[in-house]
């Protein structure tokens, strides 16, 4: 099944040159609904156990120690969902802006590469999907984007390719330290990297890290990001913060903390202090923000960081909460994102300033933001309360002063939440936005199942908690294992 | 050897083509010659044969890169063939292109430094005119010029160089010299040294790394873009080849004689030519540079792991040669549509030929190094052996010089995708070239264990 989910989308996306260009979004929809079909059936099979199940596990470059093993557990299966879920959605919300084919065929190649890097076993074949998944998303964002996109997005491309290399030289460094003929099969990178001195394994802690926090991004290596999320189109947007930037978190949870345990012992602090201060950072510029879209983009380095914190944390809460938060944020910038959209593509500006009273025109409109922005705000009964709560729960027990610095988020949160909203959508009505039309049928059928998703995973997140547990308790079991060990 | 004699052999019939006149017919004839000699080099696989008193050895090696260059040569010449028909001087045009390929062929086989001397000599004198083949033009005048000049003088380099170390071991047979070497690793003169390093400038000349350069930008530019790319690849091939069997195998155990050049002029190469290709401001410079760039990685694969890299150097420029014939063959259709090769003429092609821009973005992010495509399995080779030999250093240099690589490379690419839908709209090229070209690419990044493993000691 999951190998059906790795290779459809491919074949999708080659399908998508036998249609029209018009037909294009129906056929990409409809082979994203199979995916999510797909997708589900596995969760109902999934039997909860922390092994990891595999798929295939094939040698493919034999000379390299390289095998084409794909499996997953059940932190791999919350993010397939994910990516499931969402990629439908965004395929819905683009059929105002007339895409080409070629732009359905990028998502559906960059939703296999997304999967692909969830559910690889193998390092070498991990990397490879990392670095496919910038491919498709580098192409959305040149093609696409907005004004100054060509230097944008080259910057963004070289930044997080940077970071990739690292993470190269590092994983090919373990290869290298496996016995025998050397593998990158991930047990082997595991039990390699576990026997590595403290301060080789500190080396290789920062070169996995660096490489993840570009992607995520953690302050200081997120310069990228915002002007990134401002000039890509709306739905690169919505893969590039929804998806792509999970995929940094994940790499943390599979490839870093298992690998070099002691050395993430050893320098976790710094990584939470760096994750910490993205909070307060992220939140802190987004509320001076004049651009919708800009200040979303520093929310969610906000956001990010604290999940980031909440992994380094190494704590059963911290871990989940970490998982439940990627699902959460996930579908609720996704839901922002498209608010925006939304309100750009009808009156043409993104300037909070020139905003203002859509409440008055477009009251539908109006309400369903009203449930994502209280979802991002982390109020109890929505999807992003949970989250947040273990989240800054687990931070707390590490360290009771970061746990208190970090828990600021929620009230910065509101701020810059609460003063855009109000610029936005209450007040007096003005020129631009008088004539306002309120949701489409087709925007509402995109919309009131994200609102559902996040009330239904703010009152009972527990199926989805129970999916990862006993992977993420097996992890810690092993983090904490090596890490006494070691020293 | 069976292949040399047939690409000789098509040398002299394309020769008296213009008499006997039958030059209809020389486009057919190539094309099966060059394919017979593959056949020809398949057949003759794992049979290690010794020629003339050893004058010439077809060990796997040497057939492995004769069937890559006779293979180049073909996907080449069905890119060019508008350079040679209807062209009044094409049977002399195409003997000297074929000639080349022979001496290229005697570059990668010989066992005796008098044939690596004839082989050099063959190759480049043909290219001296094919530089000069548009007379017309006074920039293709300078590029044959220049290359000449230089060119001879690094031949002189190279000769005194052959000269003193045939004058220290008595031989000019490599077997025979590296034998030598090796039993009398202290009693050998000061001036033995002095040759090596005499023959090392002598072939870095010839392969263009760094500070020996200099003439390759401006004769890339000023050539005919054919011959531009018969030069950055075929040309290429053979030349690294021939260093790699003089200094990795010959010369391997007096390493520590050049050691520290080989390091500065790695060094050198990396940073000089892919910080000066930023500048660039033609398409066809751009990969001037970047083909003397990529040299600079080959040469660090060959510096870590000596005779063992002969793997790697045949993945490796099999992908670099499969990518830069794509890129050329884009950049040669956008030349006979806009008249230019600047960055510029690239500006929103993909909006007047969607299928090119698809193609030339495959080529340059090959050549960038970008999985999963070919030059990146190429790139990933040559790091994992230097950090398996103890690297790190030029590891980190390297993935620098490939980031800035992609500062360039990626020049190109965002003009392609600018929104500008007005131009000129390119149509001479070969759609069955182009695919099977891309097809290559991802054939050789996809399943790189055969090739790689070719050369397998």
């Amino acid at each position: 099944m999951i190998l059906f989910l790795l290779s459809w989308p491919l074949l999708a996306s080659l399908l998508l040159f036998a249609f029209k260009p018009k037909q294009a979004w129906v056929v990409a929809f409809v082979a994203s609904l199979i995916e999510l079909v797909a997708s589900l059936v596995l969760v109902f099979q999934f039997d909860k156990s922390a092994a990891v199940e595999y798929a295939i596990n094939v040698p493919w470059i034999a000379s390299l120690g390289v095998n084409f093993a794909i499996g997953f557990d059940g932190i791999s299966l919350l993010l397939v969902l994910l990516t499931t879920v969402l990629v439908p959605f965004i395929i819905l919300s683009s059929t105002k802006h007339s895409y080409s084919s070629a732009f359905y065929g990028l998502v559906l190649m960059m939703q296999m590469a997304l999967i692909g890097v969830f559910t690889a076993m193998d390092g070498f074949l991990f990397y490879l999907f990392w670095e496919i998944a910038l491919i498709p998303i580098y192409f959305i964002c040149l093609i696409w984007g907005g004004e100054d996109r060509g230097r944008i997005t080259l910057k963004f491309f070289i930044y997080t390719l940077a970071g990739s290399l690292l993470m190269l030289v590092a994983l090919i460094y373990l290869y290298f330290q496996t016995p025998g003929s050397h593998s990158f099969e991930i047990q082997a990178l595991y039990e390699a990297g576990r026997a590595l001195p403290l301060a080789e394994q500190g080396f290789i802690f920062w070169g996995l890290f660096i490489a993840f926090a570009i992607k995520m991004p953690v302050f200081p290596f997120h310069t990228w990001q915002p002007d990134t999320y401002s000039v890509a189109p709306s739905q690169g947007t919505m893969l590039l913060s929804g998806i792509m930037l999970k995929m940094g978190l994940y790499g943390v949870i599979r490839w870093l903390v298992p690998v070099v345990p002691a050395g993430v012992h050893e320098w976790g602090m710094t990584a939470v202090v760096l994750s910490v201060i993205g909070i307060i950072y992220g939140s802190c510029i987004a509320i001076v923000q004049k651009d919708f879209k800009r200040l979303i983009a520093y929310s969610s380095i906000a956001h990010v960081g604290l999940i980031s914190a909440g992994i380094f944390t190494l704590n059963k809460i911290g871990v989940q909460g970490a998982l439940i938060q990627m699902l959460s944020h996930g579908i609720l910038v996704f839901g922002l994102f498209y608010g925006i959209d939304i309100i750009e593509t009808r009156v043409k500006t993104r300037t909070l300033s020139a905003l203002g009273g859509i409440r008055h025109v477009a009251p539908v409109f109006s309400a369903v933001f009203t449930v994502v922005m209280l979802g991002t705000l982390a109020l109890p009964f929505t999807s992003g309360f949970v989250g947040e709560f273990l989240l800054i729960n687990s931070i707390f027990q590490y360290n009771a002063i970061l746990g208190a610095v970090g828990g600021l988020t929620i009230i910065l949160g509101a701020v810059y939440m609460l003063r855009s909203f109000q610029q936005a959508m209450l007040g007096e009505t003005n020129s631009t936005t008088e004539s306002f039309v309120d949701l489409s049928g087709r925007e509402k059928l995109v919309l009131f199942p994200i609102v559902v998703i996040i009330i239904v995973m703010g009152i009972y997140p527990d199926p989805l908690l129970s999916i990862s547990e006993s992977a993420v308790t097996n992890l810690l079991s092993i983090v904490q294992e090596f890490s006494a060990s070691a020293k | 050897m069976n292949a040399l004699l047939v690409i000789c052999g098509l040398g002299f019939v394309s020769l008296l083509a213009e008499i006997a006149n039958f030059k209809k017919l020389l486009t057919v004839l190539v094309i099966l010659a060059l394919a017979a000699a593959v056949v020809l080099v398949v057949l003759d696989w794992n049979t290690s044969q010794s020629l003339y008193h050893d004058m010439v050895v077809f060990d796997n090696f040497a057939l492995g890169f004769t069937g890559l260059l006779c293979l180049v040569t073909l996907g080449w010449y069905w890119m060019t063939r508008d350079f040679f028909e209807n062209h009044p001087h094409q049977s002399d045009r195409l003997a000297l292109v074929v000639f080349a390929l022979a001496g290229g062929i005697i570059m990668v086989s010989f066992n005796n430094m008098a044939m690596l001397f004839l082989g050099i000599e063959i190759l480049s004198i043909s290219l001296y005119v094919l530089a000069g083949s548009n007379k017309a033009s006074l920039l293709s005048n300078e590029a044959a010029f220049k290359y000449f000049l230089m060119g001879s003088f690094a031949t002189g380099f190279l000769l005194m160089g052959i000269a003193l170390v045939y004058g220290a071991t008595g031989s000019f047979d490599i077997t025979k010299i590296s034998a030598h070497v090796a039993s009398h690793a202290d009693s050998l003169p000061r001036f033995f040294h002095a040759g090596v390093l005499l023959i090392f400038v002598g072939m870095t000349f010839k392969i263009s790394a760094v500070p020996f350069h200099f003439w390759a930008p401006d004769v890339y530019e000023g050539s005919p873009t054919p011959v531009t790319a018969f030069m950055s690849t075929v040309v290429k091939t053979a030349a690294l080849a021939a260093f790699f069997r003089m200094f990795a195998s010959c010369f391997a155990s007096v390493e520590a004689s050049y050691h520290i050049v080989l390091q500065v002029i790695i060094v050198l190469t990396l940073v000089v030519a892919n910080v000066t290709a930023v500048y660039q401001g033609s398409v066809k410079r751009i990969l001037a540079y970047s083909s003397v760039a990529h040299v600079g990685y080959i040469l660090l694969a060959i510096m870590s792991s000596g005779s063992a890299a002969s793997g790697v150097l045949f993945y490796y420029m099999a992908s670099y040669s499969v990518a830069s014939i794509a890129a050329f063959a884009v950049l040669q259709a956008v030349e006979l549509s806009s008249g230019s090769t600047g960055v510029d003429a690239f500006n929103g092609l993909y909006h007047r030929n969607p299928f090119l821009a698809v193609v030339m973005t495959i080529a340059i992010l090959s050549l960038a190094g970008i999985p999963p495509l070919a030059g990146f399995f190429g790139k990933y080779l040559v790091f994992a052996q230097a950090l398996q030999h103890g690297y790190l250093p030029f590891v980190i240099l390297g993935v620098l010089t490939s980031l800035i690589g992609i500062y360039y490379y990626f020049k190109v690419l965002i003009a392609m995708y600018r929104a500008e839908k007005e131009g000129p709209r390119p149509d001479k090229y070969s759609t069955v070239l182009l695919v099977l070209l891309v097809a290559a690419i991802l054939a050789l990044g996809i399943f790189p264990d055969h090739v790689i493993g070719l050369l397998r000691l």
